[in-house]
């Protein structure tokens, strides 16, 4: 078992103590409470700042210089102060990248969150001739390992006369069968009582799913959102194989080639990790918006009314 | 982990369990209820096509007879808003992932070099002529596939099992009711994974270069740390010849013996040093996705039913291993599913970072297979490594489903079904009974 249930634990062996019925209820006076949330809180801490510290070294790096970065590694503030690595992007091709990326994700995600709730509902609720096969379809799919695709997807697209264009890029990934797995898992995680209310009421399908349905999906569908967003800017196979032109590579296939030695000498990491550090920016900013949108026991309330 | 054991009868995942009144958390659902409608629907297949009565999670079979003569203008309105509402997904899928996969499996099956199209008269059937250089033909292509496999197989040992846990470890965590500062910590820990994949192999090649944060910490307690991508080393061998072994002469009986083109002493390397590397980068940076998808599940444990357990006097392990761990079975199956067939594609990484070096031990089948047809043009091959990889895939995926197989689980759900629908008729007792 790993360490974070040593907490656990520890509350366990504090409440065998506690034998009195009233105490036993109120938590707040429990004993051993301090004991368990201070070791919580420690291993909380501590992965945390093996989470956080990463970013900032890089932070920090992408204002350094070359020298100073190798020399001083573990340093959290440059000891010359530079943007050279930023001005550096911003003359190259980095602009362009970005744009493609902003272009390709905002498309994908849209359609990822649609097309697969609206498949995941499906495939949850209505009953019709086919919905077994049509899952264990989507089970299999989901077992696809992409790298079977790079080859023949990349002469399908061909075929379509996609290949090399921002349609080739976009449609091939607007639906997932991941999104929709999940989609239908939560689905089902509903009480079908709500939706038989609207549907005494005559509410049409689509209707039920719309105003019914989706509204008590929220938490699972601000996951699939950042999901679908953080998939297609991380997507880089698709991207090697569905264009070739310069002028159309994204984020990922961009500072995929400045890393394999586009650059010339040396290692320079800030120029790297500067272009890391802002391809991070616009995925960080949308997580924010979306994180505090995570509630609680989205079903909770649902049958009580 | 422990292996997940069917737990009670709470249903897993299914909401109307969970909003059965708390204080029945404890008592199995009445064994009176009748059982008979249950054996037509099985767990997960439950709608099968052909089965009129289907719904699985409809409003419950025990009525199915009647309602489908009652209702047949509505189950056919259904049947199209179905196909209606799965035909995007469909269409995108079928074109992009359907199809692609049959060609390949004729590219796999053809000489094809790589001009014009693999469906023109100049392609020819050449059967299993691509699959026996990697299987049965010692050689070049033959160990290389093996060496490949041998390092997907330690990354996939090592990351699954460290993700999984991990994740969990931190959904409970973050979980805390009492928490503060909860959406700091899920933030910290869910960010590397909205990250992008390439920037985050950026991030790692520096920290783990050889003059790097990691090699300057290790320093600071006085370790000589290894120049991890360039450290070929596997880290069995690395800790057999640290309890003595010769290393440069390992024992004949298994540097004699050879299996698919590799010695058994190759196979029982370990990951590479610079594999490790790789694997910290991957389990760091999927646990917060898989941390999430616990913690989604961990929400829809209704307050209640924790509640209730804790006013019965339930410890917190006994509470974790019987009221939510069994509630968190789907979300696990979940988890573990998604890691392995995850972890047999890893390929960003290795594209980024290591190319399949140093001395290939980072060298994975999917690399592999993109190396050997877009840079070797060697498509046929190329295409028959991909379908050894897709077969490995499946058969995780069904060894998967088969270890976790549930076997209350259909009577399960015919009790939630059954709970819902007293609780929907307003003879049974309501949630808010506490």
């Amino acid at each position: 078992m790993s360490p974070q249930h040593q907490p656990a634990d520890a509350g366990t062996a504090a409440n065998t103590g506690d034998k009195h019925p009233t105490r036993r209820a109120d938590k707040r006076t429990r004993p051993g409470g301090g004991l368990t949330r201070a070791l919580g809180y420690t291993a909380l801490v501590a992965i945390a700042l093996l989470y956080i510290y990463p970013f900032l070294i890089q932070l920090a790096t992408s204002f350094k210089t070359d020298a100073d970065a190798t020399s001083h590694p573990l340093s959290l503030w440059p000891t010359h102060f530079t943007t050279a690595a930023f001005s550096r992007l911003a003359d190259a091709d980095y602009p362009r990248w970005f744009a493609n990326s902003v272009v390709v994700a905002l498309f994908v995600t849209a359609g990822r969150v649609f097309f697969d709730s609206l498949a995941g509902y499906a495939l949850a609720r209505l009953r019709f001739r086919g919905r077994g096969a049509l899952f264990g379809a989507v089970i299999a799919v989901m077992a696809v390992p992409g790298v079977v695709l790079l080859i023949p997807k990349f002469l399908v697209l061909n075929q379509l006369g996609m290949y090399d264009s921002y349609s080739g890029m976009i449609v091939p990934l607007l639906a997932d069968a991941a999104g929709v797995f999940i989609m239908k898992q939560f689905f089902e995680s509903i009480p079908v009582s709500v939706e038989e209310a609207a549907r005494i009421d005559g509410a049409s399908t689509f209707r039920i799913y719309w105003s019914v349905v989706l509204p008590m999906a929220k938490p699972a569908l601000i996951t699939l959102t950042i999901l679908s967003f953080q998939g297609s800017w991380n997507e880089l196979p698709h991207f090697i194989v569905s264009r070739q032109s310069p002028e159309l590579n994204t984020l990922t296939s961009g500072v995929a080639s400045l890393v394999s030695g586009q650059l010339g000498d040396g290692n320079q990491y800030p120029i790297k990790l500067a272009a890391a550090l802002l391809m991070t920016i616009p995925v960080a900013l949308v997580f924010f918006a979306f994180q505090r949108h995570f509630v609680r026991g989205g079903t909770a309330g649902a049958t009580k009314g | 982990m422990s292996e997940p054991n069917p737990g009670p009868a709470q249903g897993p995942g299914s909401g109307p369990a969970a909003a059965r009144p708390a204080g029945t958390a404890k008592d199995r659902v009445p064994s009176s209820v009748p059982r008979g409608p249950v054996k037509d629907t099985g767990p997960d297949d439950a709608a099968k096509a052909g089965g009129g009565t289907g719904g699985g999670t409809g409003g419950g079979t025990g009525g199915g007879r009647r309602t489908r003569a009652s209702r047949g203008g509505i189950r056919g309105r259904e049947g199209l808003a179905g196909w209606l509402f799965v035909s995007p997904v469909l269409v995108v899928l079928g074109l992009f992932l359907v199809v692609p996969i049959v060609m390949a499996l004729w590219v796999s099956l053809s000489d094809w070099n790589g001009q014009g199209s693999p469906f023109s008269s100049g392609v020819d059937f050449v059967g299993g002529q691509n699959y026996e250089p990697l299987l049965t033909k010692s050689g070049l292509a033959q160990s290389d596939f093996m060496t490949s496999l041998r390092n997907n197989a330690y990354y996939v040992l090592f990351v699954v099992p460290l993700q999984t846990v991990l994740a969990l470890g931190l959904a409970l965590l973050v979980n805390g009711r009492r928490l503060k500062g909860k959406g700091f910590f899920r933030t910290a820990y869910y960010f590397p994974a909205v990250t992008s994949s390439v920037a985050i192999s950026v991030v790692f090649l520096f920290l783990f270069s050889s003059s790097g944060v990691v090699n300057s910490l290790l320093a600071k307690i006085g370790v000589d740390g290894p120049a991890w991508f360039a450290d070929p080393r596997g880290i069995i061998h690395l800790a057999l010849g640290a309890l003595g072994m010769n290393t440069d002469a390992p024992p004949a009986a298994l540097a004699d013996h050879a299996v698919g083109g590799l010695s058994l002493w190759d196979w029982i390397s370990g990951p590479s040093v610079a594999m490790t590397a790789v694997i910290a980068l991957v389990v760091w940076t999927t646990a917060g996705t898989f941390m999430l998808m616990f913690l989604a599940a961990l929400q829809d444990i209704p307050l209640e039913v924790e509640e209730a357990a804790e006013i019965d006097g339930t410890g917190r392990w006994q509470r974790f291993r019987h009221v939510t761990l069994p509630m968190l079975k789907p979300t696990l199956f979940l988890v573990l599913t998604l890691g392995l067939i995850g972890t047999w594609q890893v390929f960003d990484q290795i594209y980024v970072m290591t190319k399949g070096g140093p001395g290939k031990t980072t060298l994975t089948p999917a690399f592999l297979s993109y190396q050997s047809s877009f840079i070797n043009n060697e498509w046929g091959q190329g295409s028959a490594i991909a379908f050894i990889l897709f077969v490995i895939i499946v058969a995780m995926t069904l060894l998967q489903r088969f270890v976790l197989r549930d076997k209350d689980e259909a009577r399960t759900k015919a009790d939630t079904r059954r709970a819902a629908k007293a609780a929907r008729s307003g003879s049974g007792p309501t949630t808010g009974a506490i």
